[in-house]
């Protein structure tokens, strides 16, 4: 749509700018001080220039922390989409079949993330869960509290549980829009079921696609209450990821300064990814009107 | 012929693995705990109402879902109403430094919530504010407001143009216009929206778990506490459970099929 120019519009975004503002700017403000800080309890605070960011970035558990982030969300991905695309066209295209397949589809999108967590970890357990008890009937130990395979598993399993059915729903919306006449021109080709989907349907799926690999990205990057209800970060470190480790540091420790230096530091990583989350939506955008 | 012959199955399978975890959390729900730990039963043989009982009847727990109810709905509200004229403006108008708005709006919506949890404790315990609804319904508009401007955005970019340019012209003022024509239009769009807020509000955890204590703790805190502390109450907690996933599961009914739309911030 064409826009026109207008500088009033601002007034109308005003009302947004004072509560985001005070709600991100101020408290990022403060996260900004401390990371150049340091204090001996009490309100004194000391200059400490980039003392922190340098201990941190030489700290093996910062590394740590980010490796087994960038393998979780990697291994996510990796499962998620081609489930998703997978289970988005095995849907039913329309009927009561279509709409119920949908709203217990979206029904885990809906459960509070540490209820995710509570879910996952009464279902595992090998004395009162069902996954757990039938792992152990059939004589393979499972103990996610103390096998660290063991919990990366079911941390994994619990997310593509969880997520799945986002990116699903999102290629589904996607499927729905390509016309019929298109399924039709390709059967009167003959063309066999991979060419559809490789020639029709998923490049009418890249628009949803990038939205749903970005999300699902960005959302596992930054992943806490699940894991920290289900495992704990444990057993040991093995499922601490960043944002774990970050509140342990920050609430747990109250380590401010190396805490607000991580922040810092993660908060720009999460920037850079947005930044190229909106110049290929928005490009994307352009390439392909709304319909 | 041969679409039916491997959808059904693959869809069956799918579904049977979102719905057996949740089915495990509902029967457990209805067992008393000796049956939980002493005996492994697929049904409850003994179905129980006492978990739900304890829940209902005990101030501490039923209150968290009263507190989580009144954050949530203030924090909808808010967001739906400063989002409006927001979402109004970038749809319709081209201004100084738009797109970089933009940008910045949607980075809150993907700012790692453990970031801010420390300086939001600090801002809100400095203005008195820690421990009441309206702090936790001001701390979700984070991400919720930018993601309301988003979806909005999206659905007032399908109303045309030349329904604005002919009210103006029929002599309606700006505010008369938005509320009376334009808000009607986009009802949909404001609906979910505001399913949206709801249900994003209602699942996080880890903001609303740190600006809270006593008086305005949710329900997914007490929860969380419950389990470290007394440790072993699976019955109580898996009641505790169902019913948060109760409001969501009646709700998505509604938006069944704006869903997809709602996780694409509005752009599908």
């Amino acid at each position: 749509m064409q826009r026109s120019t207008n500088q009033r519009a601002w007034f109308l975004v005003l009302p947004v700018l004072v509560l985001v503002a005070f709600s991100s700017v101020i408290p990022m403000m403060t996260v900004v001080n401390y990371s150049f800080q340091d204090s001996f309890g009490g309100n004194e605070f000391f200059w400490v220039g980039l003392e922190w960011y340098r201990e941190l970035l030489r700290s093996e558990r910062l590394w740590d922390a980010l490796g087994r982030q960038l393998l979780f969300s990697s291994i996510i991905l990796l499962i998620e989409i081609p489930l998703g695309i997978l289970v988005a066209l095995c849907m039913p295209k329309k009927g009561w079949l279509a709409s119920l397949c949908l709203v217990l589809m979206a029904l885990p999108l809906l459960i509070p993330y540490n209820v995710v967590g509570t879910i996952w970890q009464v279902f595992g357990r090998a004395d009162i869960g069902l996954l757990g008890r039938s792992l152990s009937d059939l004589g393979i130990s499972f103990n996610y509290a103390q096998n660290a395979f063991d919990a990366w598993a079911i941390v994994v399993v619990m997310d593509v549980w969880h997520w799945t059915s986002l990116v699903a729903l999102l290629a589904y919306a996607g499927l729905r829009s390509i016309p019929v006449a298109y399924y039709q021109a390709a059967r009167i080709d003959q063309a066999s079921r991979w060419s559809v989907f490789r020639f029709i349907e998923l490049p009418k799926m890249r628009g949803v696609l990038i939205i749903a690999v970005l999300l699902r990205f960005m959302d596992s990057f930054m992943i806490y209450t699940e894991p920290f209800v289900l495992t704990g970060g444990g057993p040991g470190n093995a499922t601490t990821f960043l944002s774990i480790d970050l509140v342990k540091m920050a609430l747990g420790q109250f380590d401010l300064g190396p805490a607000a230096a991580f922040s810092l530091m993660y908060f720009l990583a999460i920037l850079l990814i947005s930044y190229v989350f909106y110049t290929v939506m928005i490009s994307s955008d352009k390439a392909e009107p709304q319909s | 012929m041969n679409k039916l012959r491997i959808s059904a199955p693959v869809m069956t399978a799918y579904l049977l693995f979102l719905l057996v975890p949740i089915y495990w959390l509902v029967t457990m729900s209805f067992k008393s705990n000796a049956e939980i730990l002493g005996s492994f039963t697929l049904f409850p043989e003994n179905p129980t109402l006492e978990n739900y009982r304890t829940i209902l009847t005990d101030a501490s727990w039923y209150m968290g879902y009263v507190n989580s109810f009144i954050y949530v709905s203030l924090n909808t509200v808010i967001s739906l109403l400063v989002a409006l004229p927001a979402a109004y403006a970038f749809s319709r108008y081209r201004f100084m430094g738009d797109n970089h708005l933009f940008f910045w709006l949607l980075t809150n919506r993907m700012a790692p919530p453990a970031v801010f949890a420390l300086p939001f404790f600090q801002l809100y315990s400095s203005v008195s504010l820690f421990d009441t609804h309206i702090a936790v319904a001001l701390a979700h508009c984070l991400f919720n407001v930018p993601l309301a401007v988003w979806i909005l955005e999206g659905f007032m970019r399908g109303v045309p143009r030349e329904i604005d340019e002919t009210a103006f012209i029929d002599g309606y003022g700006f505010t008369r216009f938005f509320a009376r024509i334009f808000i009607p239009m986009i009802a949909p769009g404001i609906g979910v929206a505001a399913f949206f807020c709801f249900m994003f509000s209602w699942v996080e955890l880890l903001l609303s778990r740190t600006l809270t204590s006593v008086e305005a703790k949710p329900i997914t805190a007490i929860m969380t506490r419950t389990v470290s502390a007394s440790g072993l109450d699976w019955g109580v907690l898996a009641a505790a459970g169902v019913l948060t996933i109760i409001p969501g599961a009646i709700v998505i009914y509604f938006v069944r099929g704006y869903i997809a739309k709602g996780f694409a911030l509005g752009r599908v």
